[in-house]
């Protein structure tokens, strides 16, 4: 029984391991006898012990903190948080969207043959491999409404003062802050589905070609339903590493002006540190939580039942 | 009759020629926007670093006296904010080295026992680290901070390189387990015939074997740990302990912040990473394709 136990495929990439593996069996596949067992338990101990202590125990006592229903009610009713919900949800419906959107057309862009197109690679995913904090603290001084250097250049070009882009208006100021986001970002996104275009077989397209479909008609039936498992994939997960998105909104609109383009990642911080209240920010970080638990489980599920060679 | 045929046959190629030339053209200037979108903010950093002190509060677009007054400033520690400059590039090349070592030998372990020693419940084990990989970081920091108290650990850069790892290990056990499949098992298990022991299959074979992705994973650890920001803000306080990106933000809170020097600093700070970025991207990009991906 325990060896038909440790034969059968598990965990998430077993159907992988159950592709690959013959039929034969040998001595690791009859499962882990004396000294082996002692072996492969110390081996998963470190990761076992870092588990337990840097992702279990916080957040048991964070749900711990975050447990009086009172907590929600007081969010529920203050304004702030109010309008930092609508901003989390525009953040995440416009940010993603735009981006993945934008990824999908520039990887097939980067598809061109030529030497300048691969030099122009190599430049535009740079805001990737430039770490995120001086990029954002340069677009925060370059939308400075007096001396940044985008109103320096409406300056020079129209002779006209431009707007504040983060001090006046919530509009422009989350406007900026999804720009910048996309900015960042998007590069990263265009990098993995174009590795995904290149993994489609060219003799697809010469085929295509034959039947007569050109243009459009070759990336609406041929580029894109074979695409369109990564793009969700990539979408899923694009939007959970947005949702927790903290150094975008703090470094570029910091959340004003008067605290009106905050996200949730950002106010449960502030409200954490800033206001003192630690089990309202924790308060705060759990009410994305019904936004977050079917997205993860949807793409645990992706992740299982499809092969994500991305 | 044979000039016509030529004519005719002459016209499509040159109306396929034009659509080329118009189809290059419209390529070219969509690169220019692009460029041009891509590289505005990356300007702005290195013109206002080239300013000289009094040129930072003006209207210009191109820097009029371009000087390296403020690098020399920064590598100097010339100025009250710059004081411990080095001392913080140090603590920052701290975490990060140690986050890349543990990264790498933790995930390695674990895969090792989960992929090839078949452990028992080792789907739980995979299925908690997926977990971990989709929550997002600054989730966790409040609680976080918290038990770093509990644990002694506040302002100890030690808290931090806890923190870097473990939201680098869950990606590491991803990859390693993806890439693990290339490598036949019967290597495994011809060297277990003969004798080795499972510490050394992990050492002799497993590991060597693996090195593209111990690579790929290495650089994506060490990229992690600067980028981040929170984990390090929150529980590094003390200015000597600081790492650069949390007294980068510091400069933002004086009242007249010193742009021009903020900018070198970012420059000097984020030289190290473009340079590996740009030398490991093939082994990057091949890892961050084979499987799961984390910005």
């Amino acid at each position: 029984m325990a060896d038909v136990q440790a034969l059968r495929p598990s965990g998430p990439f077993s159907h992988l391991a159950v592709a690959r593996a013959p039929v034969h069996r040998s001595k690791w596949r009859l499962g882990l006898q004396g000294s082996e067992f002692t072996w492969a338990i110390a081996f998963i101990i470190p990761y076992a012990a870092l588990f337990l202590a840097f992702v279990a125990y916080p957040v048991l006592y964070g749900l711990w903190l975050g447990r009086d229903p009172a907590l929600y009610f007081e969010l529920m009713s203050e304004p702030i948080y109010q309008r930092t919900v609508v901003n989390t949800i525009i953040y995440l419906a416009i940010g993603v969207n735009l981006k993945m959107f934008g990824a999908l057309l520039l990887s097939g862009f980067f598809m061109r043959r030529g030497w300048w197109v691969k030099g122009l690679l190599l430049i535009y995913v740079l805001p990737w491999a430039v770490p995120a904090l001086p990029s954002f603290i340069s677009i925060h001084w370059m939308l400075n409404g007096q001396w940044g250097l985008i109103n320096n250049v409406i300056w020079q070009l129209f002779g006209v003062d431009g707007p504040g882009w983060l001090e006046t208006s919530r509009a422009l100021a989350l406007g900026s802050v999804i720009w910048s986001h996309i900015w960042k970002w998007m590069p990263f996104w265009t990098v993995i589905l174009l590795a995904g275009r290149m993994a489609i077989p060219q003799e697809l397209y010469e085929a295509a070609d034959v039947d007569g479909a050109t243009g459009l008609k070759r990336f609406t039936y041929v580029s894109f339903p074979l695409l369109a498992n990564l793009y969700l994939v990539c979408t899923l997960l694009s939007t959970l590493f947005t949702l927790g998105d903290f150094n975008s909104v703090f470094f570029v609109s910091g959340g004003g002006p008067a605290l009106s383009t905050h996200v949730l990642a950002t106010l449960g911080i502030r409200d954490a540190f800033e206001v003192a209240r630690p089990d309202l920010g924790v308060a705060v970080v759990m009410s994305a939580l019904p936004l977050m638990i079917p997205l993860v489980i949807l793409l645990m599920r992706k992740l299982h039942t499809t092969e994500v060679t991305l | 009759m044979t000039l016509a045929l030529t004519a005719g046959a002459v016209r499509p190629r040159r109306n396929y020629r034009r659509r080329r030339i118009w189809g290059e053209v419209g390529a070219l200037s969509f690169a220019v926007l692009l460029l041009i979108w891509t590289l505005t903010p990356i300007y702005n950093i290195i013109a206002v670093a080239l300013e000289p002190h009094g040129d930072v509060f003006t209207n210009d677009i191109f820097p009029k006296n371009p000087s390296l007054e403020s690098f020399w400033i920064v590598i100097t520690q010339g100025y009250w904010y710059l004081e411990y400059f080095w001392r913080q590039f140090e603590n920052s090349i701290y975490i990060g080295v140690a986050t890349v070592f543990f990264t790498l030998a933790i995930g390695s372990l674990a895969s090792f026992a989960i992929g090839r020693m078949r452990i028992r419940y080792g789907w739980l084990v995979s299925n908690a680290a997926l977990l971990t990989y989709v929550i997002p970081a600054s989730f966790l920091a409040i609680p976080f901070y918290r038990i770093m108290g509990f644990y002694g650990l506040s302002n100890n850069l030690w808290s931090v390189i806890a923190a870097e790892v473990t939201f680098a290990t869950p990606y590491a056990i991803f990859i390693f387990q993806q890439y693990a499949v290339s490598i036949p098992i019967e290597l495994d298990e011809a060297a277990r015939i003969d004798g080795a022991s499972p510490a050394q299959v992990y050492f002799r074979i497993y590991l060597p074997l693996m090195a593209p992705a111990l690579v790929a994973v290495g650089t994506y650890a060490l990229l992690l740990a600067w980028n981040e920001y929170l984990y390090q803000f929150l529980l590094l306080s003390s200015k000597k302990s600081m790492t650069v990106p949390v007294a980068l933000a510091q400069f933002l809170n004086s009242d007249e912040a010193p742009w021009n020097y903020m900018m070198a600093t970012a420059i000097v700070y984020a030289l190290p990473p473009v340079a590996i970025y740009y030398a490991f991207r093939g082994r990057m990009t091949a890892g961050l394709t084979m499987g799961g991906v984390k910005g």
